[in-house]
């Protein structure tokens, strides 16, 4: 089934799959969650809060989809309201204030689509996470778990690092919606899947990613030791950077350029 | 013609998705039927009143024309026009789709950028083209943006955006998606420089655009009438299996809820905007 790109969005999509929390309580100790937006309310669908990386304290936030169907329900199946992102930026803000790295895991399909969330500003809260991140005064490192679904994934990944599990697919528009749109077809979720390229692969190749987490041991302790090894050794480095949100900028800002034709 | 594909009946989105074709008008015709009061308009009279019927139902505007009807005259110095995207995926069709796009819009890209002066008061401006695949963001659209703000950085103005967005350009995937993370850092930098950005949300503005540089203006203007949100009204509808509220997503709902701080006819613009960049220059005067 890994063989097509739409055979990854599947996998990706798997409810067995480790969610947010399960990366936060197995990598992390002592996680302490902290709610709410200051503004509205509290979205269950974004999980933050402290912990220790090791012994350094750490901000983390992770877009949970839950596992049981009860638990997917009470996350809205990991697609995020607009107070989400807001609780998610308020955190930020806390970590840059008291100098702890910040690290977001991802996985949803995009954020919301409903009438509420529209009302409450979703292009706005997810808007202002773009801005604010890009001069955020602290190492951030995102790692894509499973799904990357367009700005509401990106809402929390303008970050120095940006890894992807093997099996994660990062994307502008899920295959289906892509397949309507353009084929007036969601049967064409396949063609679209491959077009869009979507995997782990064509993302480090677009230079969009960093690193490709292997899933061989997925949920394994191996895994999860592995992961804590890697943020460990990475945030050493970005600690170090005098010019982090200078290469943070250089980042993003040379993507796409290879696209453009300036004559 | 290419000429009257702006000439199109109100935003579509709910029937035709994000990406619909524009709808072809018959160039012979010399009225225009308004969506809204019904009423038939000769073409000269709305020409005149910048496409805006008597009713006040404002036609989707090209850029160019926008561009002409906004800025002093002779002041626009456009930038970076030859700038165009590429097939970077080798995305099937994009490459004759965008082809037939450049000959029937006579646009490079979805986005007109320069400097200009409005109401005599200096400034960058960027102005997006419905009909360029509905000013969907591409990596020029993205570069043609970032540059922009990056030039206004550096030369201390304000900028001011007009915008008209069905989203990311999915044909680019997700280099597509990456310009929503550029644009809004060089955005950001415009804002720390101290420097005034005011945006127009004009008929559609939605999605990527809208969750980037189009929310993240000091002051936000929409046009009346506009249609303003994240996500498409139609997926809206297919998630959550309900009717829509009356006016949703329109600029006076997204202002009414806080998001817009004025909706501005465009009769109105001109001035607004000079008056706008006017009070932000005081320090710079004195």
């Amino acid at each position: 089934m890994t063989d097509t790109a739409y055979g990854r969005v599947k996998l990706a999509r798997d409810s067995q799959r480790p969610t947010g929390l399960d990366y936060i309580r197995k990598i992390f100790k002592g996680f302490i969650e902290l709610h709410g937006d200051r503004r509205y309310s509290d979205d269950p669908a974004i999980v933050g809060g402290i912990a220790r990386l090791n012994d350094q304290p750490v901000t983390v936030i992770a877009i949970e989809k839950g596992h049981t169907a009860k638990e997917r329900t009470h996350r809205n199946f990991g697609a995020p309201q607009p107070e989400g992102y807001r609780k998610a930026l308020r955190l930020m803000k806390q970590a840059e204030k008291f100098g702890r790295p910040v690290i977001c895991f991802v996985d949803t399909s995009g954020a919301y689509c409903g009438v509420g969330a529209e009302e409450r500003g979703q292009g706005q809260a997810i808007a202002e996470n773009l801005m604010e991140m890009s001069t955020l005064c602290v190492p951030v490192i995102t790692i894509l778990i499973g799904e990357g679904g367009s700005g509401g994934a990106l809402a929390l990944a303008v970050a120095d690092r940006v890894w992807m599990l093997q099996n994660a697919v990062y994307s502008v528009i899920s295959p289906e919606g892509c397949a309507s749109i353009l084929w007036k077809d969601p049967e064409k979720a396949e063609t679209a899947a491959a077009s869009l390229k979507l995997t782990a692969e064509d993302a480090k190749s677009l230079g969009v990613i960093e690193r490709i987490l292997s899933e061989n041991d997925i949920g394994k302790k191996e895994f999860y030791d592995r992961i804590r090894m890697m943020l460990t050794e990475e945030l050493e480095e970005l600690t170090r950077d005098v010019d982090l949100t200078q290469n943070r900028y250089d980042r993003f800002r040379k993507l796409g350029q290879s696209a453009v034709i300036k004559e | 013609m290419a000429l009257f594909n702006f000439l199109r009946p109100k935003n579509k989105l709910e029937e035709g998705g994000r990406s619909s074709a524009p709808v072809q008008q018959d160039a012979g015709e010399p009225e225009e039927n308004c969506p809204n009061c019904h009423k038939d308009i000769p073409l000269s009279r709305l020409w005149a009143n910048n496409l805006v019927c008597s009713c006040g139902y404002h036609f989707r505007m090209k850029a160019r024309q926008r561009i002409q009807t906004i800025t002093d005259k002779g002041s626009f110095h456009e930038m970076y026009p030859r700038m165009k995207s590429g097939n970077p995926l080798n995305f099937p069709g994009y490459k004759e789709k965008i082809g037939t796009v450049r000959v029937a819009s006579g646009e490079e890209e979805a986005v007109v950028c320069g400097t200009a002066s409005i109401g005599r008061q200096r400034c960058c401006l960027f102005v997006m083209e419905p009909g360029f695949m509905m000013g969907s963001m591409g990596s020029a659209v993205g570069e043609k943006i970032t540059l922009l703000f990056e030039y206004a950085v550096e030369h201390r103005l304000p900028v001011v955006g007009f915008t008209v967005s069905g989203g990311a350009r999915m044909q680019e995937g997700l280099l597509s998606l990456m310009q929503m993370a550029k644009t809004s850092a060089a955005v950001k930098r415009h804002s720390d420089a101290g420097l005034l950005y005011t945006a127009v949300l004009t008929d559609p503005t939605t999605g990527g655009v809208t969750a980037s540089f189009a929310m993240e203006a000091d002051i936000i203007l929409a046009e009346p009438g506009a249609t303003i949100g994240f996500a498409g009204a139609r997926v809206i509808k297919q998630t959550t299996k309900k009717a829509l509220p009356e006016g949703f997503q329109t600029a006076e709902t997204v202002m009414e809820h806080g998001f817009a701080d004025s909706i501005v006819p465009r009769s109105g613009q001109k001035r607004f905007l000079a008056e706008l960049i006017k009070m932000h220059n005081w320090r710079a005067i004195i």
